[in-house]
């Protein structure tokens, strides 16, 4: 515990505390990991974690968003909502450009969301309630939406809504077009080389539109497929920055003692990843609300929090993460109660079927966690079944509903109509399909909520509606859910303003600078 | 000769064929689809992008149909277009292959001459603390995990001596050219290939020693003892020779999974070669990805085994190639 909190401390205070009283210096190289190496660098085609970290530094949205998701200017540089909140108006920055030299217009807006529409998943989801854009002048986008929708302005981050060059993808096939391999955005840096396998290089952009960044001659992030092999090579003073996930979390207390290293857990309010386990509720012991309660209160959060997470991250109370709007904990808590949970598992009439956990392959942190929670089942009287799969494996099973028990993680996007509604409501119940609402959870109140809350105006009105859904969706226990987690960027302390943004490292490095 | 190397060809072109078709099948048996790990990869999985995925990638397309369509670009070398990497598949292990193949013959040809030499030394001096301290030794790199050996080896010349590097194939953003180019890739492939090698090494030690001590007993060699040769002409000449025979077989076999097999040190190393790539693409499923890499990796088993076969010939003359 001692070691949990001191962690925590020095996650809370260690980090660039100074870094804006210091004046930037201009230069140098940053080593930094990418885990694992990015199948591409196009992102408006291709968004996993370590796409949108690389290409974050590539490609830019029209908004940024602060710790607390303001949004902040980014290509655009101011907006307006109309007293309807179905027309939101946004004017371009001028004197932006392609790194080929060609100017970025309002053309590029409305053809990135033509092309985002057909390649982009979430984006595709976002945009559901648009109805058209307009573009009266080069430096002026009008989007009009069929009905308000409340997050709106929390949709234009450059991983959900990349700008795309229209000079290099109109009338082009998007999958092999050449330039995929060599991208062209407006961003802070430019490709200049992938050697696959072991890195990745970018350069300064030097025509950049915020004059005097980026303060760095360039990047290279460094592709480092063993968690060992990373730690040593932060150890060693081959990488300067281990952005957070890069290492086993039990590696996080030892590496942050290393010499001249800081640690944040800044930089991931945008995304506020959420762990929960999925619970079957259509069939087997966990169709039954109660044998779900019983889980909740079965397993230890704190001990997985303070152990297998060393302390980092939060137990989580509901469907919300606290960190995105509309959160409330005035909702039914399930503190760890072995004895409750086993009262439960009798009036439930649970005999002891077998019940099926699935743990997330993703390393050896989400191993120990599985573990850890089988031995709580296991004390409360389930009889736990482990099955071990792969990623694609794992995807398949939880998408063809065929499991009883199992774990993930999802971003949350900074507010619930973009990343908790999907997992809850009943219209994202589709067999074969994952991260949506795979547990079939089905609730016409719920529903309700969420679809009203996603359109609802002003936000005290949305507000409102959240509350009461996390508050039913809390006492149905759909899923059980376990931590908000923290994912530590580790980094060389001469390394500076790092993360400025709640995307934090995925925000690419503009601002970053080097204390010589 | 030549017919009997026209035949091989031909052979082994037959059976590339097969284990093409056998492996599409096969990988398509494994749980899971490349267009649903894309699409969960994006955050938001919806039938309807998932199906779009599918029809950009021809996974809508009937299986025989998508068959007929690759083993025709295979039979034109066009190894098809990888799913997730955006790239043609023949490009990504054109990529690859150069630092797989220098980091698999370096390993091979360190592990072949020193467990060579040290099974034949163990042989001459069986029974003495030599052959016991080879023996031993060859038996510990043998029983020990790879990956062990290989982290460790980091945490002692790269974390506590800090002589050599401890990852990568060169030195990043070092923008050597020439001799100081080549002499940093040297140094980073030292523990790779010295850690890939124990493994064969120990193997390769154990074979030599045993098939030395067994020629050893047979009559030929009372015979050129009893001629007045020297010890070290029998050994060298008459028992190491013929005793080598099956070491040929063994790393033959050796030499051709070589490719694909440096998976784990590929890993721990941060080696840019053809192992992860296959790693990573059996993460992914991705298909063409997949099917390509065991394409290129049944051919060098046949390259191999038939360069086995050659070698045959040079180290026992009595051999003949049937024709």
């Amino acid at each position: 515990m001692l070691k949990a909190i001191s962690l925590s401390l020095l996650l809370s205070c260690s980090f660039g505390a100074t870094a804006w009283a210091q004046e930037p210096k201009m230069g140098g190289w940053i080593n930094a990991v990418i885990q694992p190496e990015p199948p591409g660098l196009m992102l408006a085609q291709i968004q996993n974690g370590p796409t949108q970290m690389v290409s974050g530094n590539i490609y830019e949205g029209l908004l940024r968003y602060s710790k607390t998701l303001e949004p902040l200017p980014g290509l655009a540089e101011s907006w307006s909502v109309s007293d309807d909140a179905k027309t939101y108006t946004f004017k371009l920055k001028s004197g932006v450009t392609w790194h080929d030299g060609k100017p970025f217009t309002s053309a590029d807006v409305l053809f990135s969301i033509e092309m985002l529409k057909q390649t982009h998943g979430r984006a595709r989801t976002n945009l559901v309630q648009l109805d058209k854009v307009e573009t009266p002048d080069d430096t002026t986008v009008v989007f009009k939406l069929t009905q308000p929708f409340g997050p709106f302005l929390g949709i234009f981050e450059v991983g959900s809504m990349p700008m795309v060059p229209k000079h290099l993808y109109e009338g082009t096939d998007y999958k092999t077009n050449p330039n995929n391999n060599t991208p062209i955005g407006t961003g802070p840096f430019m490709f200049k080389e992938w050697k696959k396998g072991s890195f990745i290089q970018l350069v300064k952009n030097p025509n950049y539109h915020v004059k005097g960044k980026p303060y760095i001659d360039g990047i290279y992030w460094q592709i480092i497929p063993d968690a060992a092999a990373r730690s040593v090579a932060f150890e060693t003073g081959k990488v300067d920055v281990l952005p957070g996930g890069s290492v086993e979390n039990f590696d996080v207390p030892r590496l942050s003692k290393v010499k001249g290293a800081c640690i944040t857990g800044e930089g991931w309010e945008f995304f506020s990843p959420l762990a929960w386990m999925w619970l079957n509720n259509r069939a087997g012991p966990t169709a039954n609300k109660k044998v779900r309660q019983a889980i909740m209160y079965a397993v230890d959060r704190e001990f997985a929090k303070d152990v297998i997470w060393n302390g980092l991250g939060k137990v989580a109370t509901g469907p919300s993460a606290s960190t995105i709007k509309f959160y409330t904990d005035d909702v039914p808590k399930y503190p760890f109660d072995p004895a409750k949970a086993k009262a439960l598992l009798k009036e439930a009439g649970y005999k002891g079927e077998k019940v099926r956990l699935m743990p997330l392959p993703y390393g050896e942190t989400w191993q120990r966690w599985g573990e850890a929670v089988k031995q709580n089942l296991i004390d409360v009287g389930f009889n736990i079944e482990t099955i071990a799969t792969d990623v694609p494996g794992s995807n398949q099973k939880i998408g063809d509903w065929d499991y009883d028990i199992a774990f993930t993680y999802l971003y949350q996007y900074g507010d619930p109509a973009l990343g908790v509604a999907r997992n809850y409501i009943s219209s994202n119940i589709a067999k074969g399909q994952v991260f949506n609402n795979v547990e079939g959870y089905s609730n016409p109140e719920v529903d309700r909520l969420f679809a009203e809350g996603a359109n609802a105006t002003p936000d005290s009105k949305r507000k409102e509606l959240y509350e009461k859904a996390q508050k039913i969706l809390v006492e149905d226990v759909p899923v059980a859910w376990l931590l908000e987690l923290q994912f530590p960027t580790i980094t060389n302390c001469k390394i500076k303003n790092l993360i400025t943004t709640g995307i934090g490292v995925n925000d690419g490095f503009r601002d970053a600078w080097i204390d010589k | 000769m030549l017919s009997f190397i026209a035949q091989r060809i031909a052979k082994g072109a037959v059976v590339l064929i097969a284990i093409v078709i056998l492996n599409f099948f096969l990988i398509r048996l494994a749980p899971g689809d490349p267009a649903v790990v894309m699409a969960g990869e994006a955050g938001a999985s919806d039938p309807i992008f998932v199906a779009q995925l599918r029809e950009k990638f021809g996974l809508d397309r009937p299986l025989l149909e998508q068959l007929f369509v690759y083993v025709k670009g295979v039979l034109s070398l066009d190894l098809g277009f990888s799913f997730r990497q955006q790239m043609p598949v023949a490009s990504l292990i054109a990529e690859r292959l150069p630092a797989t193949l220098l980091l698999t013959l370096s390993a091979f040809t360190i592990s072949l001459a020193l467990g060579i030499t040290f099974g034949a030394l163990a042989a001459r001096f069986a029974g003495t603390w030599a052959d016991t301290a080879v023996t031993v030794a060859a038996l510990l790199f043998y029983a020990t995990p790879i990956f062990w050996v290989a982290l460790m080896a980091i945490l002692l010349f790269s974390v506590t001596l800090n002589w050599l590097p401890s990852f990568g194939y060169e030195t990043v953003g070092g923008n050597y050219t020439g001799v100081a180019r080549v002499l940093d890739i040297g140094v980073h492939l030292i523990m790779p290939a010295m850690t890939l090698g124990l493994f064969f090494m120990a193997t390769y030690t154990r074979m030599t020693r045993a098939s030395m001590l067994e020629v050893k007993r047979l009559d030929f060699v009372k015979t050129a003892r009893a001629k007045g040769l020297r010890n070290n002409v029998i050994q060298r000449r008459h028992v190491l020779r013929n005793a080598l025979l099956p070491v040929v077989t063994l790393a033959g076999v050796h030499a051709g999974t070589l490719v694909g097999g440096a998976v784990l040190i590929e890993t721990v190393f941060a080696w840019p070669g053809i192992g992860r790539l296959l790693y990573e693409a059996l993460l992914q499923r991705d298909y063409n990805l997949l099917l390509g890499v065991f394409v290129v990796c049944s051919a060098m088993v046949l390259i191999f085994n038939l360069i086995t076969d050659l070698v045959y010939r040079l180290v026992d003359p009595r051999i003949e190639f049937a024709s």
